[in-house]
């Protein structure tokens, strides 16, 4: 039993290992080439680079657009994830802890959003930002992710805020706090690892989001990173070493706050799948 | 309306109801803001979608009522059935793909990892690495990989001498398609071992012992037991992946091209939609009239089949006491 045991486990492990290459290799295979000479790159794809040159990284950084790509991309994202989780905040405290007509109305109202792809309504949402002047602007990108994300935030900080007990408030209301208050200093400070789970179910789908961008940002000023990689890729199609170097800088801060807090990524991101 | 200021000594029932305006106010405040916001930039924009398509449409300019003319135009007048039979039929074999290689691989890693081997954290954290990252940005990792001439794809397959098999794979009809699909798998493959990981820990320990006990075999314990028991988990993954599938745009977009080239072996509905609605690359003609027929149709099918597909594997699913 004992043998046959032993070879399952290192024939699971040698699985296991293999699929962890499968995604590791061609990450380092990116890392690596990040460092050589295009010239390497061909003639040596596989070896560490000769010389550990931090040239390509500077080269990206201050000789094309990707350092304002990158500012873009951070305006776009916190702007998004901070009106999604204030706007899903004041909706779903409301339809959580408060009686009133309509309230079950109200919450369906939001949800149906779960089950409507924004992206469809693209069209639309085109005619309505240009005739708003929010095409090739910042704040129309932040609406539509906003209006995308709410219906979910909603969902999980109604739920969220629901298995609060009413003493909470009770005792607040007794010692003459006011609504505000209790809203802000009872409440918001429970719901904290629901926030992130919201923050971080928002935050990596929009700062990788493509496909808005594509159509509300033509100027070259505004673009964010997954849309900027497309004119750099264009830009420097030849000049593979300046290409890996601007996909290992786009991939680095998505990666280290990834192992900083994988725990939090995978709860967040798997968070309308797993109940 | 205002109601007489309660005074503290009231009791605290009397006081937490407060003064009638005062609530509704703060009620107001609270849910005024993000209703109306929702209603301006999704919910009419959604409706706003079902009306144009039933418009004619020039250019981007609104033109009569013309029922369902651009929906006959997509469905039934040449070139574009072709077109729109064309990117469908190649959704669907992305979808039936992703169900083989993406979510059956990760349904088994997601049963080795159920077995707690040593290291289970770490390989947890490798495998949904990619699902973090953008799809462009994997996009053009693997179009630099799969290069023909320098690309490390190709030059792997040289060195471990498999030279026959190296090709442009993204150059010829017969590939381009399944090699976008491949690297569709690899960013995505964590997210389904995630949820069937759940799926599998959420089963009472018990169940596993006793049927090891009766001397069940590991591929049984995993056909009778496990498989029976993550069907809701099974469920959310056919769907998210049928919904996905039909969504398709960023991966072909970048690796192959808008225009769904080779030929049109990597066209699909989202790609042609973009086209028929914003331009093709050689900046054709825009036309928001089939563009919005499409969205329609396609939101429609996607709906429909979601909720049929729900309907019929919520029925094989157990429910656990």
């Amino acid at each position: 039993m004992n043998l046959r045991r032993v070879s399952t486990i290192t024939l699971i492990q040698l699985l296991l290992i293999g699929n962890t290459l499968l995604i590791l290799y061609p990450m380092a295979m990116m890392g690596l080439s990040a460092f050589k000479s295009t010239r390497e790159i061909f003639r040596n794809p596989f070896g560490l680079p000769e010389v550990w040159s931090l040239a390509n990284f500077f080269r990206v950084w201050e000789q094309t657009n990707f350092s304002l790509y990158f500012r873009n991309s951070v305006v776009v994202t916190v702007g998004a994830v901070v009106l999604i989780l204030v706007l899903g905040v004041m909706a779903s405290y409301a339809l959580a802890r408060y009686k009133f007509r309509g309230n079950e109305l109200l919450y369906l109202f939001f949800l149906s959003g779960l089950m409507l792809p924004l992206k469809l309504a693209v069209i639309p949402l085109f005619i309505q930002l240009k005739a708003m002047g929010l095409t090739n602007s910042h704040l129309g990108l932040i609406f539509i992710y906003a209006a995308e994300g709410l219906p979910s935030a909603v969902f999980i900080l109604t739920g969220f805020l629901r298995t609060l007990p009413q003493d909470l408030e009770n005792a607040a209301r007794i010692d003459g706090a006011s609504e505000p208050q209790i809203l802000w200093s009872v409440m918001l400070p429970l719901i904290r690892p629901a926030l992130v789970i919201v923050g971080i179910y928002n935050l990596v789908p929009v700062w990788n989001d493509f496909f808005f961008p594509l159509v509300f940002l033509q100027r070259e000023s505004l673009k964010t990173l997954p849309l900027g990689l497309t004119v750099f890729m264009g830009q420097y199609s030849t000049d593979w070493a300046i290409l890996y170097a601007g996909l290992t800088i786009a991939a680095l801060p998505v990666i280290v706050l990834y192992v900083l807090l994988s725990r939090q990524f995978i709860a967040g991101l798997t968070a309308g799948a797993i109940k | 309306m205002a109601a007489p200021r309660r005074s503290a000594l009231a009791g605290p029932k009397r006081f937490r109801l407060g003064p009638r305006a005062g609530r509704t106010l703060w009620l107001a405040a609270l849910l005024v803001p993000p209703a109306v916001f929702f209603l301006v930039f999704e919910i009419i924009p959604m409706a706003s979608a079902l009306v144009y398509s039933l418009y004619r449409w020039e250019g981007i300019g609104r033109g009569e009522f013309a029922g369902l003319y651009n929906f006959r135009r997509v469905l039934f007048e040449q070139p574009f059935q072709a077109w729109t039979i064309n990117a469908f039929w190649n959704n669907v074999v992305v979808f039936l793909t992703l169900m083989v290689v993406q979510n059956g691989t990760a349904l088994f890693l997601a049963l080795l990892l159920g077995a707690n081997p040593r290291g289970t954290r770490f390989y947890q954290v490798v495998f949904f690495l990619p699902v973090t990252l953008a799809l462009v940005l994997v996009g053009f990792q693997w179009r630099l990989f799969l290069n023909p001439l320098v690309g490390i794809v190709n030059k792997t397959l040289t060195a471990v001498g498999l030279e026959s098999l190296a090709q442009p794979w993204l150059g010829q009809e017969s590939t381009a398609l399944f090699t976008i699909i491949f690297v569709n798998a690899w960013r995505w493959m964590g997210f389904p071992i995630i949820v069937f990981l759940a799926a599998i820990r959420s089963i009472p320990q018990d169940y596993f012992e006793a049927a090891r006990l009766d001397g069940a075999s590991e591929w049984s314990v995993a056909r009778h037991i496990t498989w029976p028991l993550i069907a809701p988990a099974v469920t959310i993954i056919v769907i998210l992946t049928f919904i996905g599938s039909f969504n398709w745009f960023d991966l072909p977009y970048v690796m192959a091209g808008l225009d769904g080239p080779p030929g049109r072996s990597t066209d699909v509905l989202a790609l042609y939609f973009y086209r028929t609605a914003f331009g093709e690359v050689s900046g054709g003609l825009q036309d928001f009239g089939r563009g919005s027929a499409l969205a329609v149709l396609l939101f429609l099918f996607v709906l429909v089949v979601s909720v049929i597909w729900v309907r019929i594997l919520r029925r094989r699913e157990v429910e656990l006491t």
